[in-house]
């Protein structure tokens, strides 16, 4: 279970570093974000969604079903946009609005 | 590099800033001129069970019924284990915080009415991926509460049997933080990570409850003294296979039934409580009917998206998992499977023996949420409600309890410190041989890693399908002692190292009196849970509580009688 920082989208914000509820991403010594325990990853996605640069993806694991597929998050107001990309294939985007409560 | 201190003063410290946590600190904002200090391991922001958002709100009082209903259903669903006064006292709470969370901004779906649109019999359905932004902000607009993030605790300060305080470090920089208070909220979470996980590889921490919580609550508590209850009350929860992604909103939302490889519908010879439901799916698999099902093949594509958004709001891997399949929910059943088990008191009754108030067995300190026992099925608005009664009974005992003096405490904070000091002193590995005895090259990892191995081969993981007997319990507490000495002198190199070998600390304490209680049980009372292979069936005899505390150094267990009314706990030293 993990992430990906794609570091030529990421300006370093630090916002992911919060969101992160299991402190698993931090500053390495050059100064660039990075995931310090992938394999300590929870999958709950906060540093996706508190991403404003649409630099962290995330993927499942092999042992779990994952195909290589990658997932990210774009926001647009209240809407997010859920963009999942197929390592060969047409992206698949879900949009669901905060204001709307789930219906199941 | 020595450590840097930080001293801080306040006249309420809430260690852990979850659910419960910031609810107590906003029940204690109003109160002005009241100083609150709120320490959190990670960020307050995301932090705890709330990290990924929740889609229902499971616990609400739906007209027509009643918080007595609601302790009827949890006494039934918990076969008797439980705390009258303490579940009554928060489903009596459950729709007043319900509203203050609406007023904060939770989306909550409603019926053509206005009422809130149900789903089950207690749940109602919101938008709650941002239900822990909305509380963290909340709290961060107050005046008179100060957010430590980023501090993990690990020692509470005790002066004659009373709690005054705690000490923690920061988990970035090399930083010990000594807090005194006149009274302390543990409001940490329950136990992840103790058993060998369903997903042991890459995918360790793809599970139920946040691998985060390792447990330091109940660790805090059990070094201290405080009296726990019922930890071999475990929880094993029934997910979606691989993502452990939750299963009521497809057995609710779409009404799918739980069926077997052949087909068969299932979940009445079992019961319908969460243990049985957790139980039928683990027997129908033992037994050679496996693998088991929630049926969803033939639901409609509308519901298909409903599912896909819906799971995106809460656990978005199982979303994922569908589109990597190639094959919507309409169009391939859910494969279940049970968790390994876990120790958290917002499900079951596992945690601090507390009394109607929150107060635990020691003096000052209250608990709420995950780390208190006896109020099983608290979900989110049970662990506010629990919040709200620490906190108001905090207040009413404030008068009665004075800040320490600095002096007091001085001996207990150069003990701490040297223990955090002793674990970032590089070890002299200078000779293969000193390798391997201690200071050893044992990592946190491995060593829980080994710890995890013992749990699921000898305490009932799943590899046994949950089953357990004296005979392999005690083989489990003999590895337990090993391991928990190699700990002890554990190296790292900065505080993040610092902060994994604490977690194992706790892990290895929790899973000691959890065996302990597991023992001391005995009979089979929740099948799903966990199968005592020595005693195999329910005994009435067993109808109390088995409580337990550390006296000197040894685990003592005590057994207590069911309590229906009210109980306030008062305490031998009443002079502040």
């Amino acid at each position: 279970m993990s992430i990906l920082i794609q570091t030529d989208k990421c300006r370093n914000c630090g916002r992911c570093i919060e969101a992160c509820p299991g402190n698993l991403i931090q500053v390495n010594p050059q100064g660039k974000v990075w995931l310090r325990h992938p394999e300590e990853c929870w999958g709950c996605t906060s540093c996706l969604k508190e991403c404003q640069f649409e630099a962290i993806y995330f993927y499942l694991g092999a042992d779990i079903g994952g195909r290589g597929s990658l997932m990210h998050t774009r926001r647009e107001g209240d809407l997010c946009h859920w963009i999942v990309e197929p390592p060969d294939g047409r992206p698949v985007v879900i949009t669901v609005d905060r204001r709307s409560a789930n219906k199941y | 590099m020595p450590f840097h201190i930080v001293e801080k003063t306040a006249d309420i410290l809430i260690i852990g800033g979850g659910t419960a946590g910031c609810w107590a600190a906003l029940t204690l904002c109003a109160h002005e001129g009241l100083s609150v200090l709120v320490t959190e391991k990670a960020n307050i922001r995301r932090s705890g069970c709330l990290a990924a958002g929740v889609n229902a709100i499971n616990a609400y009082i739906p007209a027509g019924k009643t918080p007595e209903d609601y302790l009827e259903y949890v006494r039934w669903d918990a076969a008797g284990i439980i705390r009258d006064d303490l579940v009554l006292s928060m489903a009596q709470r459950f729709n007043s915080v319900v509203g203050q969370l609406e007023d904060l901004g939770l989306v909550i779906l409603k019926d053509e009415t206005g009422a809130y649109a149900l789903r089950g019999q207690w749940n109602i359905k919101i938008n709650g991926e941002n239900i822990k932004p909305l509380l963290s902000q909340a709290v961060y607009r107050t005046k008179n509460v100060e957010v430590l993030n980023h501090v993990n605790i690990t020692d509470y300060l005790t002066l004659n049997g009373r709690v005054v305080g705690a000490a923690g470090f920061s988990v970035r920089e090399q930083t010990a933080y000594f807090l005194r208070a006149k009274a302390v909220i543990c409001t940490t979470g329950g136990a992840a990570g103790l058993y060998r996980p369903n997903n042991p590889g890459f995918s360790q921490h793809k599970m139920w409850y946040p691998p985060f919580n390792t447990g330091a609550g109940y660790a805090l508590g059990i070094r201290a003294g405080a009296e726990m209850t019922t930890f071999e009350m475990r929880f094993v929860a029934q997910r979606c296979k691989d993502t452990i992604a939750p299963t009521g909103t497809i057995a609710l939302g779409v009404g799918a039934k739980q069926v077997n490889a052949q087909g068969e519908e299932y979940t009445s010879r079992y019961g319908l409580s969460t243990s049985g439901r957790a139980y039928g799916t683990t027997n129908e698999t033992h037994q050679g009917r496996g693998p088991c099902y929630l049926n969803t093949v033939g639901i409609t594509s509308r519901q298909d998206e409903e599912l896909l958004k819906a799971y995106l709001n809460m656990a978005p891997s199982q979303t994922l998992k569908w589109l990597e399949s190639g094959k919507r929910p309409s169009q391939q059943n859910v494969e279940l499977e049970g968790t390994e088990p876990y120790v958290v008191g917002g499900h079951t009754a596992s945690g601090y023996w507390v009394d109607t108030g929150r107060r635990t067995t020691l003096r000052g300190l209250y608990a709420a949420g995950d780390v208190a026992g006896g109020a099983p099925k608290k979900f989110v608005t049970g662990a506010l409600a629990e919040g709200e009664i620490a906190a108001n009974t905090a207040l009413v005992d404030l008068p009665g309890l004075s800040l320490p003096e600095d002096e007091a405490l001085q001996a207990q904070e150069q003990a701490i410190l040297q223990t955090y000091e002793r674990h970032l002193t590089p070890a002299d590995t200078s000779s293969v041989k000193r390798h391997f005895v201690p200071p050893c090259r044992y990592t946190s990892q491995q060593l829980e890693e080994a710890m995890q191995k013992v749990m699921d081969d000898y305490a009932g993981g799943i590899h046994s399908s949950y089953r357990y007997s004296e005979a392999q319990l005690d083989i489990a507490q003999e590895r337990l002692e090993g391991l928990t000495a190699l700990a002890q002198n554990l190296r790292g190199t900065d505080t993040d190292d610092l902060l994994h070998i604490y977690e194992l600390k706790d892990r290895l304490l929790v899973c000691q009196s959890l065996i302990a209680h597991l023992r001391a049980r005995r009979e089979t009372r929740w099948t799903g849970f966990g199968f005592n292979t020595d005693y195999p069936g329910v005994d009435d005899s067993w109808q109390l509580y088995v409580n337990s505390r550390l006296e000197n150094g040894k685990l003592k267990i005590h057994y207590r009688n069911l309590v229906k009314e009210a109980i306030t706990f008062e305490y031998p030293d009443s002079n502040g």
